[in-house]
């Protein structure tokens, strides 16, 4: 199959690459980006577990290919880190509050959490709710990972009062 | 263990952050897809279509020729070259291949693997592959396979039935024949699983140089290297098992040993790193991972009070075309067969049957969350039976606290627990009364409302004596754990497990533990997880075992560190043992604290000053434990009676409920939960625990089912099928703790990893039935999909 050029941004780098017009983006941006944190869960759309910020949108990158991705920007879990690689405002708050087990989901769960804290920095439990509802988790039943999203919001208010 | 109860402690039972977390959130975590070998190739499996067929042949060559295809295996060249995986139980006619040989035995079943340059050209290769099938008629429904004398899924075999046992503790005729009452209810478990996230995973590599097949897997399972060893013909020893692998969620499922003898068989064909990542589809159908499927048939005697005396249990369990250790998950209830309730005396039949479905493997809680949902689904039928209050009548059947140790009719000795404080802690939680009063008012507005009422015992760290009651030539007595722990010439501590983990953050409660012990800050201390050649004796983190079994192991490597050093002290400084104390590594005179040796000093003298040491020591710094279960260890005594698990965990459960009667949908709107695991090693791993095995019981209560119909065929081979519950289905749960220690562990732990889900689905049964108690309807069948509940609303029929 002829590869084509894409051109894109990931985690606010610029990247150009020759791929196969058939490759998901999931598969693109683990195997041969090596952006392992965003995973592999049931590659039909169903439980976030690939989730990523497509232009600042949540959206599953097994759903769709990476040439699709050509001219427009992404961030994954990686992305949300401080600078030195730290864990991120969102990040610690999941670490404080345990919001994970396995930590297979986190990264999903993580991209929702934030682009909803990005439109609303206070956010409701029905908010909080309907913003990880595609994202499937096995292990903590919710309830510390929404407590973590609380203590974020939290956090993110005190920071830009 | 040397519990001292009115021990200050510093760690232990401390909120503190879980160290796993930091490498998840960063997206850090090292999981079977994030190893990356050099030179990998790709395999992918073709799935049967067919629930029971005849291979007539295969023909692979297109699938050969298509470019960048390395290799097409079937069954039958693999039947030459590996031995049949072997099975909990002997059953030598029961021959179970990583593909099938001759025959399929389920919808979904293996038939054949392609590797290839990468798993998309894996995947063309599939469609390339011609198989010829002749199909058969399956064998689906459980009773009619046991029954079945013509349609055998193991013709050899010669009967579909695995296991047949009759089990009798106490008087039960006796009991019988002197209670005022009695009744028989069947209940159903459904077939469902924990379907984790990360499906299952294996990364192959054989080094002809070394000989060593290193391999790397999403792996929860005890003795899998010897499993795999054997069905490749392999010495243990050339197998090395790399458990420093994060593994994405488990809850049991993930034995994946037909998977990992695929990859291992390739990669030594092909002298290259093969790997297998199962997708979702072939996962649900064809990855050997569903659970218990089961009917219970009960009888229960009991007086005009309600005091129930005796049980008289029929479990027949569907383990599908290839049993693995699923009859066992018949066995290990019997450690708590009459659950947290003075019943006394059990009659039991377990019968396990092969049917033309995926095999069942080991979920949460090992066949205990069914036997949980129909010892509570008896409680209330007993209650509703009477005329009696649900909660009297547990009231009046759970163990009195002044009864520990209490032995119960099958042999276990309960350690310790305090049921009525606990339930009493769940129902101030839930505010019971109030709780009443919302559902009696939403009565009154024409709404269907329940109350569910539930306990479970969670019985911790086995010691697998359950396969001895089975299979009396498995004179099997440990199930041990150890670990390793090192002092470096730095002073810094190194704790070495034996296992993977799976989010139940062991590397959190070895280091809290080990800092407890030794006085050191638990971030300060590093653990890793040795690969199978180097690790000490382990039987992975199952039965809700690691905080008993690697705690005690961690106490008592840490006591041999702490002792090495007060020894070096006191030959050192001329003292008598007894006089020294230690202090967060520093040893002293208890007499005259100036007089001490530093632990930077017992270091030193410990890697560089052999002339220091006492006479005889050997030099160098660390321990090793290797930890025997608790109060385990006997065979069974001659009727059977026997201690399977040394602690048993409560829990009580109130959730309150309203149902659509246009749909059927139930709402779970409120829950309150109380659990004793005893010591707590750290709250925020335990209550997560807690919680997500709860949800994962509101999913196999209302949700989630793998659906054959009734020609075999799969039905739920995506998650929009299979039905998992989001956040939308799970209410704002309320927990509270309660501790009572107990007095067999190192800090007075229990397990915590099952409960929840062994509580759960019997408390959701209890307050859907009472929710539908004033249309004079019940409903005794898991999961309790909406459509069903509507059916039985609409139609009024039972």
């Amino acid at each position: 199959m002829s590869r084509r050029g894409i051109s894109l941004t990931i985690n606010g780098k610029a990247y150009q690459r020759e791929v196969e017009p058939r490759l998901s983006l999931l598969d693109f941006l683990r195997d041969e980006m090596r952006f392992s944190g965003t995973h592999v869960g049931c590659e039909h759309g169903v439980c976030g577990a690939c989730s990523i910020l497509f232009d600042s949108v949540p959206i599953r990158a097994c759903l769709m290919l990476a040439v699709q991705a050509d001219g427009h920007d992404v961030t994954t879990v990686e992305g949300l880190c401080d600078e030195d690689g730290a864990p991120g405002l969102l990040q610690t708050a999941f670490q404080d509050a345990h919001g994970m087990q396995c930590g297979y989901c986190t990264p999903g769960m993580l991209i929702s959490a934030q682009a909803l804290l990005a439109q609303n920095n206070d956010p409701s439990l029905e908010d909080i709710k309907d913003a990880i509802g595609g994202n499937i988790c096995r292990c903590t039943g919710y309830v510390q990972i929404i407590e973590s999203i609380q203590l974020a919001a939290r956090r993110l208010r005190e920071a830009e009062q | 263990m040397n519990r001292d109860p009115g021990r200050n402690l510093h760690y232990v039972a401390t909120k503190r952050r879980v160290r796993e977390d930091k490498r998840f959130v960063t997206g850090q975590g090292k999981f079977v897809q994030d190893v990356v070998l050099p030179e990998t190739k790709h395999a992918a499996v073709l799935p049967s279509p067919y629930p029971r067929a005849r291979i007539l042949s295969i023909d692979t060559t297109a699938a050969e020729a298509l470019d960048g295809v390395h290799m097409v295996l079937t069954g039958e060249q693999l039947a030459v070259d590996c031995n049949p995986i072997r099975l909990g139980l002997k059953l030598p006619e029961v021959k179970w291949y990583p593909l099938a040989v001759e025959m399929t035995r389920y919808a979904g079943e293996w038939v054949a693997i392609v590797v290839a340059e990468d798993a998309y050209i894996a995947e063309d290769a599939l469609e390339l592959i011609e198989v010829d099938y002749e199909p058969l008629a399956a064998v689906v429904d459980p009773e009619q396979a046991f029954a079945e004398t013509n349609f055998l899924v193991h013709p050899g075999h010669g009967s579909n039935v695995l296991y047949h046992g009759h089990f009798l503790w106490g008087d039960v005729d006796g009991d019988f024949a002197a209670a005022d009452d009695s009744l028989t209810f069947r209940a159903r478990w459904g077939r469902s699983s924990t379907v984790p996230i990360e499906t299952f995973g294996a990364l192959a590599h054989w080094d002809e140089g070394t000989e060593i097949l290193d391999i790397w897997a999403s792996i929860q399972m005890p003795n899998f290297v010897e499993l795999l060893a054997s069905t490749l013909g392999y010495p243990l020893n050339n197998i090395r098992l790399h458990q420093d692998v994060d593994v994405g969620g488990s809850y049991g499922v993930k034995r994946g040993i037909k998977q990992s003898v695929l990859v291992a068989y390739l990669s030594r064909k092909l002298r290259v790193p093969v790997r297998l990542i199962e997708d979702r589809l072939v996962n649900m159908a064809g990855g050997d991972a569903h659970g218990p499927d089961r009917i219970f048939d009960t009888d229960v005697a009991f007086t005009n009070d309600g005091i129930i005396k005796s049980l008289q249990i029929r479990a027949l369990d569907d383990a599908g075309a290839y049993p693995g250790r699923a009859p066992f998950q018949l066995a290990k209830p019997i450690s708590a067969i009459v659950g947290p309730y003075t019943i006394n005396s059990v009659k039991y039949e377990a019968i396990s049957v092969a049917t033309n479905k995926t095999g069942q493997v080991p979920v949460r809680g090992f066949g205990q969350a069914p036997t949980n949902y129909m010892i509570e689904a008896a409680v209330d039928a007993v209650a509703r039976h009477l005329g009696l209050d649900r909660l009297e009548v547990r009231r009046r059947n759970l163990i009195p606290s002044d009864a520990f140790p209490y032995q119960i009719p099958s042999g276990s000795n309960y350690d310790s627990g305090d049921y009525h404080m606990v339930l009493q802690k769940a129902l101030d939680l839930a505010d019971y009364d109030e709780l009443v009063q919302r559902r009696d008012k939403a009565r009154t507005e024409g709404r269907l409302a329940g109350i569910g009422i539930a306990t479970c015992l969670e019985p911790g760290g086995g010691n697998n004596i359950f396969e001895y009651l089975m299979d009396p030539t498995a004179e099997i007595t440990t199930f041990m754990e150890a670990c390793e722990v090192k002092v470096d010439p730095q002073g810094k501590i190194t704790g070495m497990m034996g296992t993977t983990t799976s989010g139940q953050g062991h590397e959190t409660l070895f280091a809290t533990i080990l800092g407890e012990e030794l006085e050191f800050d638990p971030d300060e201390i590093r653990i890793v997880h040795a690969d199978s050649l180097s690790a000490l004796p382990t039987r992975s983190p199952v039965a809700s075992r690691m905080a008993i079994m690697l705690g005690g192991a961690a106490t008592g490597a840490a006591g041999k560190i702490k002792d090495r050093a007060l020894a070096i002290a006191a030959f050192n400084l001329a003292i008598a043992l007894e006089d020294l104390e230690y202090s967060g590594g520093t040893i002293s005179d208890r007499n005259d604290p100036s007089r001490k040796l530093t632990w930077a000093e017992i270091c030193f003298i410990s890697y560089r000053a052999y002339h220091k040491l006492p006479p005889g020591m050997e030099p160098g710094f660390h321990a090793q434990f290797v930890f025997q279960v608790p109060g385990g260890g006997q065979l069974p005594d001659a009727q059977n009676r026997v201690q399977i698990y040394p602690c048993f965990s409560f829990q009580a459960h109130i959730p309150y409920v309203e149902i659509d009667p246009g749909t059927g949908r139930v709402s779970v709107l409120d829950y309150a939960i109380a659990h004793d695991c005893g010591t707590v090693i750290n709250p925020d791993i335990v209550r997560g625990m807690v919680i997500g095995g709860l949800a994962h019981g509101i999913g196999a209560a209302l949700y989630e089912k793998f659906t054959y119909d009734n020609e075999g065929q799969f039905l739920s081979a995506t998650f929009a099928d299979y039905l998992m519950p989001s956040v939308h289905e799970i209410p704002d749960v309320r927990d509270v703790e309660h501790c009572t220690p107990s007095p067999l562990t190192s800090h007075g732990q229990k397990g915590s990893g099952e409960g929840g889900y062994l509580g759960a689905p019997a408390a959701i049964a209890s307050a859907v039935n009472d929710a539908l108690h004033p249309l004079g309807l019940s409903i005794s069948e898991l999961p309790m999909r909406m459509s069903k509940i509507e059916a039985l609303i609409n139609n009024g029929s039972k």
